[in-house]
């Protein structure tokens, strides 16, 4: 395994029947960046992302996360990476700091340590007083973050982030991603789908998917420089809809 | 109403979209009235017991010979001693164990009087008084046969007549309590259950946002079930007259009509379950464990209400199913009018009022 | 382990949070043992009798008397007007019409025979069924009363009888009392309902809400998961069941004769076996409702073959062969058992085997059809 690859996935496809939901992709992400993978709705981002996180059996291709094989070692990718998913994943009945107490458990933290780690954490975000209010009575925004903070409480390697900003408003979005970029400049890897342009301009490396397919791969300087765009926008409609004129 | 119509068939949709849930609400009723009529029985056969022969005459050996030969016992393990008949009731090996004393036949020859001992497992009392009431049965019409050409000094001649069931057929009352079973339990927990959906998931605000008045959009969401509801309770009634030969003696359309208006009371009682609770989950535990039981047990269905205590009886009255069988199994098998039964059809118009406004002012507090 | 504790923790916490599920987890049931359990009897008492008197002399008089005298029925109307016992019948007022001929005095003392009429609704079967048995045993007795009576006041040797009297000797419920069979039959189906609804409806519960994808992506082990969605409703089960104890034993007076270790020991392994039906359904469902109406159709089944109203003896062969098949039948027995007979383990090895087996197999089958990777 190359020293400093953190994902490296070569000819991965997931088929439904005839559908093929992701088809032959192939691509690396290196050890600290922060990888975009980005697609229209139904491209096959959170197919893709749920293989890589052992949630869903590839149908062909090969893959390593962390340095461990999907097909063979996802327990093992497990205990390495965190995870964020598109639907909302915390307990609404019950309080943020129970909620940190039962994923941390999951991982094998001591209760002490999910404590203070928690405690870090939500300071940070200025929310350390509402450690013991339950998640049904906290706005949405609130929410994702508390997402994120529960989906890299036991430092993992990478965490995954499945459109983890939608629905919520720019002042948040922006919030957001200044965490993402903390828990980068920490070592972390983190591999984000969104369908959002503008924050394609925050990834070091994004993936284009269309259609199952990656259509484009690069940093955002090098995309918008093939593609001849000024913005991301552009990019992707050339790609999404390579027949109409921009 | 072009409207309604369409709401009425997305709630369609809706339900034939889950054909597990589908499946299981049609098949349910099928399934139950099957058990009821070829599956169980309060009759009793073959049950196992044990001869345990102490005097071992005549008529001891042939009174053993008539129990066997009857349809209702089958000897099991050969037993000697008394003292071994309770380790095979701990078992369930055995039911009861018949003891012919020695000097049995000695005491009926000259006294005219033999005695013979059954030992019951009771601990199931309506079997056990069953048994030894055959057993009794036996014995007498054996020894009536030596009775033959004596002849008492009095004499009555009983002519039992068993009016609207000759047969003493099961159906009679399986299949009527079926039917209210089943309509009380997809009407009321059925609606419950999607109008609380429909909450838990934010879509009720969504449709109460529409041009639609909240009356209409709970009718739009109830329609379907009271269809669904009807269907099977026909359906029921079919098999009931083709399988079970369970007649309607009464007015068809009267009977029709009172098994809308209870699927309706049924309806607003889910209605309201569903006006004071907000989780599915609660629904669903207030309609089964709330309902289905009761409407089982305190209707009348299985056990008779004049039976119980008296305070179950009282909270019998405020079981809809209570009133709402007395009324079919009027029709259906008494062949009764209206006149019969008018005041239950008021109860029942009673409860469905009753369940309607408390919705509406429980729904009212909400909003407001 | 330690990983076990976290997940049983937020269980728990889940549970007594939810303040709508807590009585009816733990308020319905006991209430339920309590009113169902008197609610249920076969015993036929107070029966409404009408009698139709054409005769009104001193022995029908006595004959109706007799008949009140019973405790079985009560006289609604004494009356000489057969259309009017008729009307009553129809209208579900009277459940008995016995009709006394015009010169029943008369005929008993001539030796002729008088013909008595009795006429049972019969629409409940059972119901009319011992009715008849009480009246015929009623009017025997009258009859033996009569002879007995002559024979005094005339002096003289009646003709010669054979008479059989069986004395019933009943085991373990000396009194009849119906209550004492069907409390341990109630608990066992209460504990079964709260165990099967309670657990098949929570992992899906999870599914419906999204959490279960987060849960996926961690390290946890299968048989870890499994186990923390079952113990809490083991412990709650166990607990349900010990306040039935107490019920049982406070308000019927049932007294556990045999050991109340194997009692629980039986128990929790049922225990078992019935969360393991529940997460089996709530594995291969997608919504809370479909779980709720598979569970619900299976305990209709079980319970209607479980022999809980009817003994399983009664059924037809084929019907029997399929009880073995349901837990709820084995575990009604092993209660009753234990609880009324004084049974033991070894009198129990049978229910032992297949209950235990069972449980396995579901416990088994629920961990396979629980899957953290989707194919």
């Amino acid at each position: 395994m190359k020293e400093n690859i953190s994902i490296e996935v070569s000819n991965l496809s997931k088929h439904y029947g005839k559908f093929k939901a992701v088809d032959e992709i192939t691509f690396d992400v290196k050890k600290g960046e922060i990888f975009g993978f980005l697609g229209a709705n139904g491209a096959g981002k959170s197919t893709a992302m749920k293989m890589l996180c052992g949630l869903l059996g590839p149908t062909s291709g090969e893959g390593t996360v962390a340095g461990f094989d999907i097909y063979k070692q996802s327990e093992q990718i497990k205990k390495n990476i965190g995870y964020m998913s598109q639907k909302f994943s915390l307990y609404n009945d019950l309080t943020v700091l129970e909620n940190m107490i039962f994923y941390g458990g999951i991982y094998g933290l001591s209760r002490k340590y999910i404590k203070e780690k928690t405690t870090t954490l939500l300071k940070e975000l200025g929310f350390d007083d509402k450690l013991g209010t339950m998640v049904s009575s906290l706005p949405l925004g609130w929410k994702q973050k508390i997402s994120f903070t529960l989906a890299h409480i036991h430092n993992p390697a990478i965490v995954f982030l499945d459109e983890p900003t939608g629905g919520v408003d720019p002042v948040t979005r922006r919030d957001f991603w200044e965490m993402i970029y903390k828990a980068a400049e920490g070592g972390t890897t983190v591999f984000v789908t969104t369908h959002y342009m503008d924050e394609a301009e925050y990834c070091d490396r994004i993936s284009m998917m269309v259609d199952g397919q990656i259509h484009g791969l690069g940093s955002p300087a090098e995309l918008k420089k093939q593609f001849e765009s000024t913005n991301m926008d552009e990019v992707f409609i050339k790609l999404a809809r390579p027949n109409e004129k921009v | 109403m072009k409207r309604f119509n369409a709401f009425v068939l997305k709630e369609f949709y809706h339900i034939m979209r889950d054909w597990q849930t589908l499946l299981i609400l049609i098949g349910m009723p099928v399934a139950q009235i099957l058990l009821f009529g070829f599956a169980i029985s309060n009759e009793i056969r073959e049950v196992s017991i044990s001869f345990v022969d102490q005097d071992n005459s005549r008529y001891s050996r042939e009174i053993r010979q008539k129990i066997d030969a009857s349809n209702y016992f089958k000897e099991g393990v050969e037993i000697y001693d008394t003292q071994e008949v309770e380790s095979y009731f701990r078992k369930g090996e055995i039911k009861m164990a018949i003891v012919v004393p020695e000097g049995f036949a000695e005491q009926l020859v000259n006294e005219g009087n033999g005695q013979l001992q059954v030992i019951i497992d009771a601990s199931d009392p309506n079997t056990a008084s069953l048994l030894s009431n055959y057993i009794q049965a036996i014995v007498q019409s054996y020894l009536d046969e030596f009775n033959r050409g004596a002849k008492p000094p009095f004499f009555i001649e009983v002519r039992s007549e068993l009016v609207y069931n000759p047969e003493l057929k099961g159906a009679y009352l399986f299949v009527p309590g079926t039917i209210s079973v089943i309509m009380m339990l997809i009407s009321a927990m059925m609606t419950s259950i999607s109008i609380t959906r429909e909450k838990e998931l934010g879509t009720m605000e969504v449709l109460l946002a529409t041009p639609m008045s909240p009356v209409q959009v709970v009718l739009a969401k109830v329609v379907p079930y009271l269809l669904l509801a009807f269907f099977n309770a026909v359906v029921v009634l079919l098999m009931g007259y083709f399988i079970f030969d369970v007649p309607v003696n009464g007015s068809v359309p009267l009977l029709l009509a009172e098994m809308l208006l209870f699927i309706v009371t049924s309806l607003a009682l889910g209605i309201f379950i569903s006006s004071i609770t907000s989780s599915q989950q609660v629904a669903l535990m207030i309609s089964l464990m709330g309902l289905m039981l009761p409407t089982i047990l305190l209707s009348g269905f299985i056990f008779p209400v004049e039976n119980m205590p008296l305070p179950l009886q009282v909270i019998s009255n405020i079981v809809p199913a209570k009133w709402f069988l007395l009324i079919i199994k009027g029709i259906m098998i008494k062949g009764q009018g209206i006149a019969f039964f008018w005041k239950e059809t008021l109860i029942l118009l009673g409860f469905t009022l009753f369940f309607v406004v408390l919705s509406i002012k429980k729904f009212k507090i909400r909003l407001s | 382990m330690k990983v076990l504790f976290f997940i049983l923790e937020k269980e728990f916490r889940q549970i007594f949070r939810n303040k709508a599920m807590l009585p009816i987890i733990f308020v319905i049931p006991v209430v339920q043992l309590m009113i169902l359990s008197f609610a249920v009897d076969y015993e036929i008492k107070n029966l409404k009798l009408t009698v139709v008197d054409a005769d009104r002399g001193v022995y029908s008089r006595k004959l109706t008397e007799k008949f009140t005298a019973s405790g079985y029925f009560h006289l609604l109307e004494y009356t000489s007007d057969n259309e009017e016992a008729a009307n009553l019948m129809h209208g579900w007022k009277t459940d008995v019409i016995l009709v006394i001929p015009n010169g029943f005095d008369k005929d008993l003392m001539n030796d002729e025979v008088p013909l008595v009429q009795l006429r049972m609704d019969a629409v409940d079967g059972t119901k009319a069924g011992m009715a008849a048995g009480y009246s015929q045993a009623i009017i025997r007795d009258f009859i033996f009363e009569l002879v007995g009576e002559e024979m005094i006041s005339m002096n003289k040797q009646p003709e010669f009888l054979y008479k059989g009297e069986v004395i019933p000797i009943n085991y373990y419920n000396p009194y009849m009392n119906y209550k004492v069979y069907m409390v341990p039959g109630i608990l066992a189906i209460l504990v079964t309902m709260v165990g099967a609804f309670l657990s098949s409806m929570n992992i899906v519960r999870e599914k419906e809400l999204g959490t279960i994808e987060q849960i996926n992506v961690t390290p946890i082990a299968r048989y870890q998961f499994i186990l923390g969605k079952t113990i809490p409703f083991w412990v709650i089960g166990l607990f349900e069941f010990s306040i039935g104890l107490v019920v049982a034993r406070l308000v019927f007076d049932i007294h556990v004769e045999g050991s109340l270790f194997v009692l629980y020991f039986f128990t929790s392994i049922y225990l078992f076996l019935i969360l393991g039906f529940g997460l089996l359904i709530s594995t291969v469902t997608a919504t809370q409702q479909q779980a709720m109406f598979i569970s619900w159709f299976f305990l209709v089944i079980f319970l209607l073959m479980g022999g809980l109203f009817t003994p399983v003896e009664n059924m037809p062969d084929w019907a029997q062969k399929f009880t073995y098949v349901n837990p709820v039948r084995f575990f009604i027995e092993v209660l009753r058992g234990i609880m009324l007979k004084g049974a033991g383990f070894t009198d129990l090895l049978n229910q032992f085997m297949l209950i235990s087996g069972y449980a396995i197999l579901l416990i088994w089958f629920a961990v396979r059809r629980y899957k953290k990777v989707d194919n």
